[in-house]
């Protein structure tokens, strides 16, 4: 193979004809440097002269008739050439395409408001589809697929009780940490079993399990429910006569049920354990006096007001990412954008929840 | 070795095993410059993986594999052959993040200085060679049909200009009609830009519309490599099977 030599172009004028001259390698490598200047021969009596062409491909030759658009149609042209030009040329034919039209400003504000309405509304419906199938499992547990229920609870439940023991652990130690400092300045050092206990039963004890399994469920429950949508396995199993909604929704959301109250309960004791071993080391908290000041100062309906919010938690991640899932259309990337809106909308939704109840419970004085 | 560079692929007494399971044995073959080989064999006989082991996608056990000449081993040079080369897989394996002007736009970008406005041009002249109109240009891959997807497919492949282009079972799930035109899309390509393509099918029509010579994949290596009229007269009983019944029944049609 011969060194590469840059591609020229020009017309040559001379005895009262024009003659294009087209020189050195025209390939998609050799033209990136080109201008798109385009050459007009002065003269209508037109010939052209590739005698020192060097190696050419499609897009060498697209560059050509770019530049020189009746280049094709010179006389003296080697028939291979002919050949790769009409069917560069017959490919470039119809280029020109319209450019897409944005529309106003006020029109992508109503699809937008629209899209969110609609989403609202979507929701919804598969809140009550949710619930008719809950009903109808319930009446049926035959139906139940226990198998599919085990391994949820397996893979959602029992794989993630380390990661949320830790987490809690130290939430509860960071929580009694900060407290001491405060209140050894009040005096008040045997105040902080309140503080760890309170703040571990009410909140952090649910919040953190349901956080963790929002990330971590959620988006296990989109990606699988897509992927399986994306390889026609919902398809496959409609036409079998097989509910989406047992198979695949039920025993997630039932799996999420059953498991969370009890990744919730090991929080507590973790978030507990992070605040006896902090007030113990720190101020001298002895942990028999914090085990009974706990069981004395704290109320049992701390627990309680936890646990209460634990099964809509549940429903909650579970139906974000079940929902977002089922709704996965064609490609990786409907997958990918999919699962990040189940996460989201899940963290989202506990937090807003979590709110609410902290009114709800406030108003009713619990 | 004689270095005949009228031989764009050689495959020497190639092996390749999946564990106990052996492919390929003592496995034969030489591409020619410009000619369309077809690659034939049934389910399961290691055409995609003998596609895919001279693409250097799987190590082979034993054997060598020759592109231009250039050894395929475990340390050669991908950047030297890669844009020599156009490859189209089975389900098209798009990008399916990018639009099909940038699907085809994306092997440009990486291996040449190309930029607009000839990036465009270049993309959507080649989006046209494979007859399809540029507003396919705007569209997600998701979005097209079977047989636009491998059109796609041979674009990218063809962007820049390969000498050597590999068909994974381009016409199947095409129609008839589909698949017809698509042969002769890959022929007149071939003919024109004088590529070698080798094409693994299972489409008579196609083997026998613009295939130069066959290449049969059977007990683990290739039994044998001719025109398809020559196959016709073979007795071995794979091919007897796959063109026998198939082109008497053809014949019987037409009658």
């Amino acid at each position: 193979m011969n060194a590469r030599t840059a591609p020229n172009i020009f017309v040559r004028e001379g005895d009262g004809i024009s003659t294009l001259v087209v020189e050195g390698d025209w390939t998609a490598i050799s033209i990136a440097g080109l201008s798109g200047h385009v050459l007009s021969p002065s003269n209508l009596s037109f010939s052209s002269d590739f005698g020192n062409l060097g190696r050419i491909d499609s897009a060498g030759a697209l560059a050509i008739l770019t530049l020189a658009p009746n280049a094709a149609f010179t006389a003296d042209l080697p028939a291979n050439l002919a050949d790769l030009f009409a069917l560069v040329g017959s490919a470039m034919a119809d280029r020109d395409v319209p450019p897409i039209k944005t529309p106003p400003f006020h029109v992508r504000l109503g699809q937008k408001v629209y899209r969110a309405v609609q989403e609202i509304g979507a929701s919804a419906r598969f809140l009550g589809q949710l619930e008719v199938a809950l009903m109808k499992s319930l009446a049926h547990p035959k139906r139940m697929r226990l198998i599919a229920l085990a391994s949820s609870i397996q893979k959602a439940g029992f794989d993630a009780l380390p990661l949320i023991a830790i987490m809690t652990f130290f939430i509860g130690a960071v929580v009694a940490l900060i407290g001491s400092d405060l209140l050894k300045t009040l005096g008040a050092s045997e105040l902080v079993v309140e503080l760890v206990g309170i703040s571990v039963l009410r909140e952090f004890g649910v919040l953190i399990p349901a956080i963790l399994l929002a990330g971590r469920s959620a988006s296990t429950f989109a990606a699988q429910i897509g992927a399986m949508r994306m390889n026609q396995e919902t398809q496959a199993m409609k036409v079998m006569g097989i509910d989406l909604f047992d198979a695949l929704v039920v025993p997630r959301v039932l799996a999420l049920l059953v498991i969370m109250p009890l990744l919730a309960i090991v929080a507590m004791l973790a978030g507990l354990a992070g605040g006896l071993v902090v007030s113990w080391g720190i101020l001298d908290v002895s942990p028999t006096y914090f085990a009974e000041r706990l069981s004395a100062a704290v109320d049992i309906r701390h627990f309680w007001v936890g646990m209460a919010k634990v099964p809509v938690l549940a429903i909650v991640i579970a139906l974000a990412g079940c929902r977002h899932g089922l709704s996965v259309r064609g490609d990786v990337e409907d997958l990918g954008g999919r699962v990040t809106v189940a996460v989201v909308q899940a963290l989202f939704a506990i937090i807003l929840l979590d709110a609410a109840f902290a009114i709800l419970f406030n108003v009713l004085e619990i | 070795m004689i270095c005949d560079p009228d031989i764009v692929i050689r495959v020497e007494n190639l092996k390749t095993r999946f564990g106990d399971h052996i492919i390929h044995q003592d496995l034969n073959l030489e591409v020619h410059r410009g000619e369309i080989l077809g690659v034939v064999g049934g389910s399961g006989s290691g055409k995609s993986v003998l596609m895919n082991t001279i693409l250097g996608l799987i190590a082979p056990s034993h054997g060598t594999i020759e592109i231009f000449q250039k050894k395929i081993g475990s340390r050669f040079d991908r950047t030297e052959i890669n844009h020599r080369i156009g490859v189209m897989f089975q389900n098209g394996a798009l990008f399916s993040s990018l639009s099909v002007q940038e699907n085809v736009e994306a092997p440009l970008i990486e291996h040449t200085r190309l930029r607009e406005p000839w990036l465009e041009a270049v993309a959507l002249m080649k989006i046209g060679l494979v007859g399809l109109d540029a507003e396919v240009g705007r569209q997600m891959p998701a979005e097209l049909s079977g047989g636009m997807r491998k059109r796609v497919s041979v674009a990218r492949a063809l962007a820049l200009d390969p000498e050597l282009l590999f068909l994974d079972e381009p016409t199947s799930g095409l129609d008839p009609i589909a698949a017809a035109e698509f042969d002769q899309l890959i022929r007149t390509l071939s003919d024109t830009l004088g590529l070698t393509v080798v094409m693994v099918t299972h489409d008579l029509d196609s083997l026998y519309s613009i295939s130069d010579r066959v290449a049969v994949v059977a007990d683990q290596k290739i039994v044998e490599v001719s025109p398809i009229a020559e196959l016709e007269r073979s007795d071995h009983p794979w091919i007897r099977a796959f063109l026998g019944g198939r082109a008497e029944r053809a014949k019987e049609r037409n009658r």
